[in-house]
């Protein structure tokens, strides 16, 4: 439900079978001591790179538009959010 | 003159001597995509009309003496990267019909070099695969032998080149997606330094992993190619703005240089004997060359498996939740409301491998695990990295295999994720600690090519590229296009 994958009749025992045999490899970390390792998120020296907060030019609404499945007055649409009353 | 079978560097040279139009290279490539494409399916979809109008750019440069390098070479780009206007789908259905408003900045630096795109490449569906039988279309074949794979997931990058399809093609590599193909397909290929060539225009897999860069027929070519693509863009904020300096002392050689031969990559599981055979081989020939070979050790490469289909996944199920049917690709309009809509488009869209990892990537970062899984998996990352620095202390670059096998029937891994998984062992460690490798083609087992790797310190993609250089000219070996 959290990754929104919407699973079939049968997905389940399918993909907790291949999935348990790879988090079985994936346990071996824990034989791994990694008291006061630090974690590392990203591996180069590059840090915090800002730029002006300036506007510069971007798509226009019908670019960013001209992919979408659906759009309706310069929006993108989708079906209702929440159910009639 | 067969064009199909040459190098960049020879190409350039008859194209800027006039004795060659970049419209001629052209249609002998649209002929031979004509030719073999049926049997190899590297491509998804070819680009006749941009391709023409490029060559006719070309031509018109190369005429008036103001020709980029690249111009009028037939460039083949892995369906990840955007091209403006061209379909790009990541391989999978849920981007089916997408056309990117904006060209990414590693290809538009290569088609201002005066770049010919002839058409988009099979791959993995998101990159994830060593196989490219997860792609959402079809499965692509090694042109050395039809029933195998090619590798992945730029399986298709690598056997245009091949094949002879392209003399070039862009590729990406977040654990071996570039080198495990090239060194399938024998080719060569290369991962460069995290940071090296922007990502903008990338769709995204593992942000922290994933480098773009070429494959080739050539060590030089490949250089050439990094080097246009190369180099610090504003639109991606983790693109370096060191010297772009990759081809510096490319023909040095390796007289007096170093190489770590690690004992856990050289002795790893499953590597076939007629693999570690060509390995010996090349070895002598750098020896023979004036390099020294030291043994050197990467003690936690047990480890990087694991902590790979941790941090990789993780980044993965965030990235891809972007794909719900909203503003791009495939859309379930049907739905009762909006979180129907979501679930029923990423049910029809997303293939087996990519839901497998959007699972194993959300459960990863949930609440509960995080620190088991996902923080730990970072320690660890910590820790193979400074494995490479300690050993990097010892010698100027590392070689190893490629791949522990060499090109695998279609179909024979499928149904095990983890033996496919396990692929990427000997490229994955360069990925987690950002490092430059190339896999350069030494040899053939059973008929099937071998690649050897060279790992370089961060940066030191010149190194990586010298030794790869030197191997090429000791070895006196030149890529075969495949025997199709």
């Amino acid at each position: 439900m959290l990754a929104r994958l919407d699973l079939e009749p049968g997905d389940e025992e399918f993909y907790a079978e291949q999935l348990s045999g790879i988090l079985g490899h994936i346990d071996r970390l824990q034989q791994v001591d990694t008291d006061d390792i630090p974690p590392t998120a990203q591996v180069v020296e590059i840090v915090n790179q800002l730029r002006d907060d300036e506007p510069r030019p971007g798509l226009t609404q019908a670019q960013v538009l001209a992919n979408a499945p659906a759009a309706q007055d310069g929006f993108f649409r989708v079906p209702s959010i929440q159910e009639e009353a | 003159m067969d064009t199909t079978h040459m190098t960049l560097a020879e190409l350039q040279r008859l194209l800027h001597a006039r004795e060659l139009s970049a419209k001629d290279l052209l249609s002998e490539h649209m002929m031979r995509i004509d030719n073999v494409d049926g049997e190899v399916k590297a491509f998804l979809r070819t680009t006749p009309q941009l391709a023409s109008q490029q060559a006719a750019e070309a031509d018109r440069a190369l005429k008036a003496g103001n020709a980029g390098q690249l111009a009028g070479i037939p460039l083949a780009v892995k369906d990840v990267l955007c091209v403006e206007g061209v379909e790009t789908t990541a391989g999978s259905q849920i981007l089916r019909g997408f056309k990117p408003p904006y060209t990414g900045t590693a290809v538009r630096r290569l088609f201002e070099a005066g770049a010919v795109m002839v058409g988009v490449t099979n791959c993995d569906e998101f990159a994830m695969g060593s196989s490219t039988e997860n792609s959402g279309y079809f499965p692509t074949h090694n042109p050395w032998d039809l029933t195998r794979v090619p590798g992945g997931s730029s399986g298709g990058s690598a056997s245009a080149v091949a094949a002879g399809e392209a003399v070039v093609s862009v590729g990406t590599d977040t654990g071996g997606s570039i080198r495990q193909p090239a060194a399938l397909c024998g080719v060569v290929g290369m991962k460069p330094t995290y940071g090296r060539v922007s990502r903008y225009g990338l769709i995204a897999f593992a942000s922290s992993l994933d480098q773009i860069g070429p494959l080739a027929r050539s060590v030089e070519d490949a250089a050439i190619l990094l080097e246009a693509m190369a180099g610090h863009d504003p639109l991606d904020a983790t693109s370096s703005d060191r010297p772009n300096d990759v081809r510096r002392d490319f023909e040095a050689g390796v007289k007096g240089m170093r190489l770590g031969l690690p004992r856990e990559y050289y002795e790893v599981d499953g590597i076939e004997p007629g693999v570690k055979a060509a390995i010996d081989k090349a070895l002598e020939a750098l020896r023979r060359a004036g390099a020294e070979i030291v043994d050197v050790t990467l003690p936690h490469t047990d480890y990087g498996l694991a902590a790979y289909y941790i941090i990789a996944p993780a980044e993965c199920s965030s990235n891809l939740a972007r794909f719900d049917g909203v503003r791009y690709g495939m859309s379930d309009q049907d739905a009762a409301n909006v979180t129907d809509a979501y679930m029923q488009t990423r049910r029809k869209g997303f293939g087996t491998e990519v839901r497998r990892r959007v699972m194993l990537g959300t459960y990863a970062l949930s609440s509960g695990y995080y620190d088991a899984y996902y923080l730990k998996a970072q320690k660890v990352r910590t820790l193979i990295k400074r494995d490479f620095d300690t050993a990097f202390e010892k010698c100027d670059a590392i070689v190893s295999a490629t791949s522990p096998t060499v090109a695998f029937p279609i179909g024979s891994k499928t149904q095990d994720p983890l033996a496919m998984y396990l692929c990427d062992v000997l490229t994955l460690g360069g990925n987690l600690a950002g490092l430059p490798g190339i896999s350069v083609p030494c040899g053939l087992s059973e008929g099937l090519p071998v690649g050897l790797q060279v790992l370089a310190p961060q940066w030191r993609e010149d190194v990586a590229l010298r030794v790869a250089r030197a191997y090429e000219v000791a070895s006196e070996m030149k890529v075969a296009v495949a025997p199709l």
